[in-house]
Parts: structure tokens; sequence; C-alpha cells
């Protein structure tokens, strides 16, 4: 299947693992602080508010808004290559709008990266998190709210 | 106020570069060696006397081999500066700040890449699975440094009302100082607005045009104390200020994740730099401005204190960044996108020559020039004066 020559994250590194399990039952979840109940993304191991280590995992409700995006042309590694041009999108979440995402924007929750038309995407319009498996990995992405 | 302890202490003596281009046969040791040989030879310096070095941490030629080859003595100071393009102007500070507290008296810094085959970027080297920050980023297809700056532009067109309009200001100008210096890339070819627009797209909203050039090439310069340089053949360039910069929760080219990413590491640098210079932004006549990608000219020029917040890419029109008229003629050798990109390091050479008189496209009475490194990394910038 072309899809399993997409880049894919390893679903194991340390500080990413709670997010990637957790996307492969279909739930986004967020890094927050144990001691001061922040969010933070990308996950790491200290609290930038007040150096805690103490961390736990929170369900986020899925619902965000396009911040920007971008829509790549060749030269592109062969996979994206046959897939362009494609969207890739940032979304701030509703919950936090600091705790932004990279994702694509899809026409349907099974779509691909390359079926809704770029010059329609709008900066702040309403998105959804779905979820997709590529190979052994759930990533999400986005579908319009 | 107290003079800040680097002003004026370090000079540029020597400067030295090889032919740039595609597909050159030497190999990038020995471009490196020829261009710190020719940079000792027009400072009258022996290899001998170099004890100090500064380079990249993306340079591939390792301090040990460079000297066995051109002939240092004891190297008592070596550094390198992460980053990519973000280091250039923070291997002049290094080695600045070295040969200014007496750990070394003779300095080299240099660049040496060999960028213009296809398989020598980065981008294109694909590990089996992602285990570092590019997890978050490239499973979703934003995989070439040009697909992470284009979502930052697409951000501040958004916020700013910035145009393509602007990205072309930037490219047509570097393109008409190219056209001037028989040594760029780009001399014979001249670049029209039509063309800019018609161009193919890479990652839009950029287009080819806003895109460095790929070459092949080395560039090197040899620093000494203010005092020994006013005994040399060359004209001393002095290292009147120098910063780098890493703002808060920053995260290199993919840096979405903050509170604010149009602040970028310019922001953070350029109040250090300020800060140790006695000139102040209206004073400085001449820049060259790190170019990888179109849209880091405008944001520097924020983040530099040229205009205000915003006000970037309105700053690059009638002519603001074009030699002799402009407001602030900027990279009068063509910079990364028309003359060469040599990791921004060919900037650094150009802003000597600003500052000698000698450039293809010299700035009547300029007597400080600033060059910046990578805008969207950790960057750094000098502030040269004659």
């Amino acid at each position: 299947m072309m899809e399993a020559k997409l880049l894919l994250p390893d679903v194991e590194e340390e500080n990413g693992a709670p997010f990637w399990a957790g996307a492969a039952r279909d739930e986004l979840l967020v890094q927050a602080c144990g001691a001061c109940g922040n969010w933070r993304f990308p996950p790491r191991p200290m609290c930038p508010h007040c150096r805690s280590v103490e961390t736990k995992w929170e369900r986020a409700s899925g619902n965000a808004k396009v911040w920007g995006f971008v829509v790549p042309h060749p030269p592109l590694l062969p996979a994206y290559a046959e897939l362009a041009p494609y969207n890739v999108i940032v979304v701030e979440l509703d919950e936090d709008p600091t705790i932004r995402m990279v994702g694509n924007l899809l026409a349907s929750p099974d779509g691909a990266l390359n079926e809704i038309d770029p010059s329609t995407i709008e900066i702040g319009e309403p998105v959804r998190v779905v979820f997709q498996k590529v190979d052994d990995v759930t990533l999400p992405r986005w579908v319009r709210a | 106020m107290a003079k800040a302890f680097l002003q004026d202490k370090v000079a540029i003596a020597g400067i030295g570069q090889t032919s740039f281009g595609k597909g050159i046969e030497d190999s990038e040791l020995s471009l490196g060696c020829q261009a710190i040989s020719m940079a000792l030879d027009e400072c009258g310096i022996a290899p001998s006397e170099v004890d100090g070095t500064a380079s990249f941490t993306m340079e591939l030629n390792r301090e040990v081999d460079i000297a066995r080859n051109v002939g240092f003595g004891d190297v008592t100071f070596f550094s390198q500066v992460g980053y990519g393009g973000g280091a250039g102007c923070g291997t002049i500070l290094h080695a600045a700040m070295a040969v200014a507290t007496g750990q070394c008296r003779v300095a080299v810094a240099w660049r040496a890449r060999k960028r213009a085959a296809k398989a020598s970027r980065p981008w294109s080297q694909v590990p089996a699975r992602l285990d570092d920050h590019w997890m978050w980023s490239r499973p979703f297809g934003l995989l070439r440094p040009v697909d992470e700056v284009a979502m930052l532009t697409r951000r501040y067109m958004h916020e700013y009302g910035a145009t393509r309009d602007h990205l072309a200001n930037v490219a047509i100008a570097f393109r008409k100082h190219a056209n001037r210096n028989p040594n760029a890339t780009m001399r014979e070819k001249t670049l029209s607005r039509e063309q800019y627009m018609e161009a193919r797209w890479i990652s839009e909203p950029l287009c080819l045009f806003d895109n460095c050039l790929e070459t092949d090439g080395a560039l090197a310069a040899v620093l000494v104390p203010a005092e020994r340089a006013k005994d040399l053949p060359t004209k001393p360039v002095y290292v009147h200020s120098a910063a780098q910069g890493i703002p808060p929760q920053h995260q290199t080219m993919i840096n979405y994740f903050n509170e604010d990413p149009l602040l970028g590491p310019s922001w953070a640098a350029a109040g250090q730099l300020w800060g140790g210079s006695e000139f102040k932004p209206d004073d400085v006549k001449v820049a060259q401005i790190y170019d990888a990608f179109s849209p880091l000219v405008p944001l520097s020029l924020e983040g530099y204190g040229f205009c205000g917040r915003g006000e970037g890419a309105e700053f690059t029109n009638d002519g603001a960044l074009e030699w002799p008229n402009g407001r602030l003629p900027t990279n009068t050798a063509g910079g990364g996108m028309s003359e060469a990109y040599v990791h921004g390091f060919n900037l650094v050479l150009e802003g000597v020559r600003q500052m000698r008189g000698t450039s293809t496209s010299q700035v009547e009475n300029a007597d400080s020039c600033l060059v910046t490194s990578g805008e969207g990394v950790p960057t750094s910038a000098l502030l040269l004066r004659n």
C-alpha cells in the first residue's frame, strides 16, 4: 500500500508515546502538567511554567480552528509527490489556542490529503479531529466541523 | 554608558572564497582549505599563526582536517555553532570573543558546502521512523524547510496583509544586485515581476523565486585583534557588535507551538545586538539579511527594528532594498537567493566588502553594516563597522 511509504512517527518515543496510544483509541490527548495543570505541546519532560516533571494526559474535545495552511508541490519524497499538491494545516485547539498541531484537512474521515480544493481553505475555519490508521500508526487529521 | 566588552576589539582582516557553482569537482575539504588559504594570504598571515577556529555544527570538515591541510600551529580555541543557517554570524561572534579574551590570537571562521547535489539536502534523507521533533510535522507532509517557512508566511500574510508582491520586491532586489556581481551564480539572469508571478509553486504561498539557490562553494574569514589589524595590508573591518538569539519556547522552523510564532529569533538577538552598539537601526545604511526564503527578510527587518511589527512587507516597497537609492540596500552581492547559498556565510563576506568599499554595489558613506543569519532558527547577527 502506497501510504506505507509515508513518513511515520516512532510511537514508542518516550515523550510522545501516550499521544500516539490515545490516537490509536480515537482520542486526542494533550500532555498537561501534573502540578499546575497547564497544557503543553509537543510533549516534553518538564513544565516550563512550574518546572514540575509530573505529567498527566487529558482528552481534548477535538474541536479546533485552522491557524495556517500550505500546499506543497514537488520536489518531494516519492510518496508525497504522488499526492501533491496536497494541503498541510496547522490547527489551534479550542480549549487553548496556543496548543497548535500540524495535520491535514480531509473531505471525509477516510479521505486523502489532496481532496479538498486548497483555494477553499480559510484561516479561522472550524475543524474537528478524525483518526486515520496508516500502517500500524494512527494519525490525527481534521475535517470541517 | 560603558562600552560593550566586545565592541571594536576584533577585526576581520582577511576574506577568501572559492567560485560558486553546481557540480564543482573539488571536495568539501579541498574547497574549505582553499577559502581559508586565500583569506590568510589576503591579509598576509601565515597558517602556522592560526590558533583559533569557528564553524558550523553542520560543517562536515573537522577542525583537525582543516588544520592538517592548511598547516595550522597549536590550536587553542575551536568552536562550532548549531542550527544550520542560524550559525553564520555566530561563528564570527565565537571567533571574535575568543580573540578578544585572549584564548587565541588568529581565528578563522569558515563554511564549505557542496549542496548542489540533490542527495545532499538534509530533508531528502528518510529515517525508518521519526523519533525527534519532526515526528509532529513530517508525517503530515510538512517535509522541507520551505514548507515549514511557508506556513509562517501564510500566517504572516493573514495577520498583516503581506502579499506576493512584497515577496517579489525581495527576490527582484537581490537579483538586480547579483546582476552586478561577476561572482554571483545569477549574474546573467534577470528577474521580472512577471517571471516571479508566473513561476511554479514550491509550497504555496511560496514559489520558486522565494527560495535560495543550491550551491557548491566555500568562504572564510580571518579575525585578529584590532591593534594587529591596523598593521596588515587589508583595511580592517571591526566586529562592532554581535549576538545570538533563541526566543522563549522556540522550536526551530516548525515554530508553531509558542504564544506568538511570528516573534522569531531575530527579536531575541536584536536587544543584545543594539545594546552593544553605538549605531541604531536608523544609522545603518546597508544590510545583509539571511534569505534562504524571501519572507525571512521582512520578518528580520521587523525583528532588528528597521520598522514596526507587521510593517516588514510594506518596508520593501518603492525599491527600499535596492542599490543605490533604496532606504536600506540589502544583500548587495545577491544574497542566498541570487549570489550563492552557502548557509549565509557569503552575507558575512559581502558585509566586509561593504565596509572596505569594494562591493560591486557599494553603498556610499556606509559606516556600518548589519549582517544576519537564519531567521526562523536559533540565529545570530553582526554589526560590522569600518
